[in-house]
């Protein structure tokens, strides 16, 4: 794991640290049973064809948790996520496997996120984070933001 | 284009609220769903490593609770109650907001209350679109709200 952040660290326009992730049809299946989402849209072709966006789609929830595990890897084990939230812009779609574990070229996402306010409440030390999901082409499918409680050194 | 109009059926759905759910969050469950998204966090997989934390036991990542269907919720039960009220078909997830209050971990006993907030009509790039905000209030063994989450959905 990376070494702890402060408050005293980061300011206004600072980088949280960029997270790579890539999906694959089976990850979207694994996804599927850990979270209990067995919408046929991430897996069936017709289904998601028939609903207009061509093919199976990676879960929004799935997106959602690369920007949750980007905001907890950036503010460490002494961190506090308080919110987040994110829309969903845009369609992305899964990597095809080419064998039992072993994924197909194609798309990679950047989980990438801005430090837009750093203030104290309360004697919390808070930072407001814009936050999204960005392709290959630069796209930023999914847009967001969070607040966290990061530790103080002055404490 | 037009929004869409929202009919007095779905009006009237405003503000339901769907029967409480209890259930457990299980080491388990947190593990696969850590793996699942790829969060290799070892507060979330390593027993050992999290038992000797400050907290003491295997914690969930924000998030591992606040979609009504990892509640055991049957969301398809509820958008089909819409359709019968006039939702149009086309079903999208539009988005999330947490706020994330105590954390939630292994072993904890929580109560997930669902209500529909608010329904409304837009024009998005799909049509007219119909806007669902289902909110959920997940309350621990000790009383203590952990987690409020609005989940947007999008019919269209």
């Amino acid at each position: 794991m990376a070494k702890q952040i402060y408050y005293e660290d980061v300011e206004v326009g600072s980088e949280v640290t960029a997270l790579k992730k890539i999906a694959t049809t089976r990850m979207l299946v694994q996804y599927a049973g850990a979270s209990g989402d067995f919408n046929p849209l991430h897996y069936e072709e017709d289904f998601a064809k028939n609903l207009g966006v061509g093919k199976p789609i990676v879960h929004g929830l799935l997106k959602r948790a690369w920007l949750v595990n980007l905001m907890t890897d950036w503010i460490g084990q002494d961190g506090k996520l308080k919110k987040l939230s994110c829309r969903y812009r845009g369609m992305d779609y899964p990597r095809k496997m080419k064998g039992f574990d072993e994924p197909h070229d194609g798309e990679t996402w950047w989980c990438k996120g801005k430090v837009t306010k750093k203030f104290i409440d309360n004697e919390s030390h808070l930072v407001e984070c814009e936050i999204w999901v960005e392709n290959s082409k630069g796209e930023k499918n999914t847009t967001g933001g969070a607040v966290a409680v990061l530790p103080s050194r002055a404490k | 284009m037009a929004a869409f109009v929202v009919t007095d059926g779905l009006k009237q759905l405003i503000g339901q609220k769907e029967p409480a759910i209890v259930f457990k969050v299980e080491e388990g469950a947190i593990q696969r769903y850590a793996s699942a998204v790829g969060d290799s966090n070892p507060m979330h997989n390593d027993v050992e490593y999290a038992s000797q934390s400050r907290w003491g036991r295997v914690m969930a990542p924000p998030g591992f609770t606040g979609w009504p269907m990892a509640a055991g919720f049957d969301i398809f039960k509820l958008f089909e109650k819409l359709a019968k009220a006039g939702a149009p078909m086309g079903l999208l997830d539009g988005g999330i907001e947490y706020d994330f209050l105590v954390p939630v971990g292994a072993g904890d006993v929580l109560v997930a209350e669902i209500k529909i907030a608010n329904i409304e009509g837009r024009e998005t790039k799909m049509g007219p679109t119909m806007v669902t905000t289902l909110e959920s209030t997940y309350t621990n063994q000790r009383g203590a709200v952990v987690l409020v989450a609005r989940n947007t959905f999008l019919n269209f």
